[in-house]
């Protein structure tokens, strides 16, 4: 019997609980899983923000097969969670269907445009922020030649490429660009060997400065070009302190600006389509004490400036997932 | 092209070779006595989590080294267990471990270092560092031979020396010792063996626990030598790359060397001319460079290679007769 009562108890205590999670948001996080270093750990960063600054609590998931999707979006949209943030691509087949089903909730997908009444679509412009590091590794090399070593051949990291590439050639038009692809299955986001090799490739080409957007890959980018003793330039998240001092910069994807922002308008955010570019801080270059040597004030002033014309609209980075072609790079 | 480039490509050639090579010997001492290891994958990978994370938390590469073949032989144990002493479907075993160790690492990892399933960087004396080896001042003056002692030979860390050993060391055990020769009767013809009264479920567990030495070397290789740290998946599928390259060896040990050689040197020629143009074809698209190792593998198995026979007994558990 007091058995029973203790069931109903804990029964009827994770009732309230499930009540006051009522308008509560939720985060789901992709097969990356949460502290990835990167992507899925800069939008946790950013609820965690939410939640220390306001007081909130939010409902959060790790997804742990592309099975769990729907399931997933369906059970906190049950719950009454709202808004719901998914962070990832690989969402939109599952929100598409799902969305429809809840017209009172709000959704939010990060990287992907899902067309649906109640859906906010946050796409980056991650070739702006490319730009300026490319001016920053052209201004920093001393042999002309940069690197820019991708992860899987697709068009998203391609547009990181033609962003960078456009960068150096606006600091330094005689400059010479290595663009190399680590691979074209997913294998080639973890392959941290052959980015090494790609690296060291680069460095007998001449390279002294290489940028990787290349996932996992990029960790033996970074360690072969501080082994090596030449600049690299770290990706999503700001990677400067994994090697202090040689890292040059870091190209920043403000996730967590995204997931805060969201998570701050609650139930009224604005649903629709929403860049995160250099104008609203949605991407950026790293600056700490970790590369505060490396970049001079005349980098710094001359990059600040583009991105100051960036915002405004005065100059414009050719995004090449518009129409797959690059000016100044040929892949 | 100048000479500097073919001697970086090298370079890059042997860095590469070495952990297929000794994951490809390792499958040579396992298969060679009767037991298929498709699980070669998984154990370099647990070996490189496990020598990545004792290296980081010890401080000392050779403890991590110690630490990743242990990892691996447990890894081999559990893989004879399963197809030696009960007998099992060995090709299914070999498929458990590799994804036993997949996603074994990546929990252990997160668990132990919170990091997303990686080790943290390692530095210092807790990775192997590269060995100048003697006499490079004054060899190095020397037209050609210098720059090749210097750039080719010299400067690679202790492991790819030890898998350059490893190769006749492997001959002369298997081909002019007399363990050798019962370990390649047991592949063959495990009754015979077993007749003479040689125990056929201990040489083939010694067979086992060697390629699970072995694959343990590779596994560290990669985590702490030519790499800093330990990646979720970051073998890529070279233990499979390891066993075409037996399969393409026919078994035995020099020209599995020659095969994994082979298949490093596209890999680093691939990496090498992505994106460069070509004397009198101009440039060569990324993915044609890419599927370049696989192109050639076909052409060389189908057209020069010839027929590649497996030791008689390999994949068949053995049962005494009653």
């Amino acid at each position: 019997m007091t058995f029973m009562t203790k069931l109903l108890g804990a029964s009827a205590a994770l009732a309230l609980s499930a009540g006051a999670a009522l308008a509560d948001p939720a985060i789901i996080f992709d097969l990356g899983g949460k502290f990835d270093k990167s992507f899925n750990e800069s939008a946790f960063a950013g609820a965690t923000r939410w939640a220390t600054e306001t007081g909130g609590t939010f409902a959060e998931v790790e997804l742990q097969s592309d099975a769990q999707r729907e399931q997933a979006l369906r059970r906190f949209a049950e719950a009454g969670n709202n808004p719901i943030v998914m962070a990832g691509f690989g969402f939109a087949t599952a929100l598409d269907e799902v969305a429809a089903d809840y017209p009172d909730t709000k959704f939010v997908i990060i990287d992907m445009v899902v067309d649906q009444p109640n859906v906010r679509s946050v796409v980056f412009s991650e070739h702006e922020g490319s730009y300026l590091v490319g001016m920053l590794a052209a201004m920093a090399s001393k042999t002309g030649t940069v690197g820019f070593i991708g992860g899987m051949d697709i068009p998203l990291i391609r547009k990181f490429a033609c962003g960078y590439a456009q960068g150096v050639l606006a600091a330094n038009p005689d400059a010479t660009i290595i663009a190399n692809m680590t691979g074209t299955t997913p294998a080639a986001w973890n392959d941290p060997v052959k980015g090494s090799e790609l690296t060291l490739a680069q460095i007998s080409q001449g390279a002294d400065v290489v940028y990787a957007a290349a996932g996992g890959t990029g960790v033996g980018v970074l360690q072969t070009a501080a082994d090596s003793g030449i600049l690299s330039i770290g990706v999503d998240s700001n990677q400067n302190y994994l090697h202090p001092g040689q890292v040059l910069t870091s190209m920043t994807k403000r996730v967590d600006n995204a997931v805060y922002e969201a998570f701050t308008a609650g139930v009224d955010l604005e649903t629709g389509f929403n860049v995160m570019g250099l104008a609203n801080g949605g991407v950026g270059y790293a600056l700490d004490e970790n590369n505060a040597a490396l970049v001079t004030a005349d980098m710094q002033a001359a990059v600040d400036a583009a991105s100051a014309q960036i915002a405004s609209g005065e100059l414009v980075v050719h995004d090449y997932m518009s129409d797959e072609t690059c000016p100044g790079l040929t892949f | 092209m100048d000479l500097m480039t073919f001697l970086q490509l090298g370079d890059s050639t042997f860095r590469l070779s070495t952990p297929l090579l000794l994951a490809c010997l390792a499958g040579l001492f396992s298969e060679r006595a009767g037991i298929f290891d498709i699980g070669l994958e998984g154990k370099m990978l647990a070996a490189a989590f496990f020598s990545g994370a004792i290296a980081f938390v010890s401080g000392s590469v050779w403890l991590g080294l110690l630490a990743g073949i242990g990892a691996s032989l447990a890894l081999s144990l559990v893989h004879g267990l399963a197809s030696i002493t009960f007998r099992g479907n060995q090709l299914i075993s070999g498929v458990a471990i590799n994804f036993l160790a997949a996603g074994l690492t990546v929990v252990v990892a997160q668990d132990w270092f919170g990091q997303g399933g990686r080790t943290p960087q390692l530095a210092g004396a807790a990775r192997f560092q590269n060995i100048t080896l003697p006499f490079t001042e004054q060899i190095g003056h020397v037209p050609f031979l210098g720059p090749v002692y210097v750039e080719l030979i010299s400067g690679h860390t202790f492991i790819v020396y030890l898998a350059a050993l490893c190769v006749p060391a492997a001959w002369w055990l298997l081909f002019r010792t007399r363990f050798g020769l019962r370990l390649r009767a047991v592949g063959e013809n495990p009754a015979a063996v077993d007749t003479a009264g040689i125990s056929v479920v201990r040489l083939r567990f010694v067979a086992v626990g060697i390629c699970g030495v072995l694959c343990g070397i590779a596994g560290a290789y990669l985590a702490t030598a030519l790499q800093a740290g330990f990646i979720k998946d970051m073998t890529a599928g070279r233990g499979f790359i390891a066993l075409a390259a037996l399969i393409f060896a026919k078994w035995k040990p020099v020209p599995a060397m020659l095969a994994c050689l082979l298949f490093g040197f596209l890999e680093a020629a691939s990496i090498r001319f992505q994106g460069q143009p070509w004397p009198g074809i101009g440039r060569v698209p990324v993915q044609f460079m890419q599927a370049l190792p696989y192109v050639l593998t076909v052409i060389l198995l189908a057209g020069f290679i010839g027929r590649a026979v497996a030791p008689k007994a390999s994949g068949l558990p053995y049962t005494k007769e009653r």
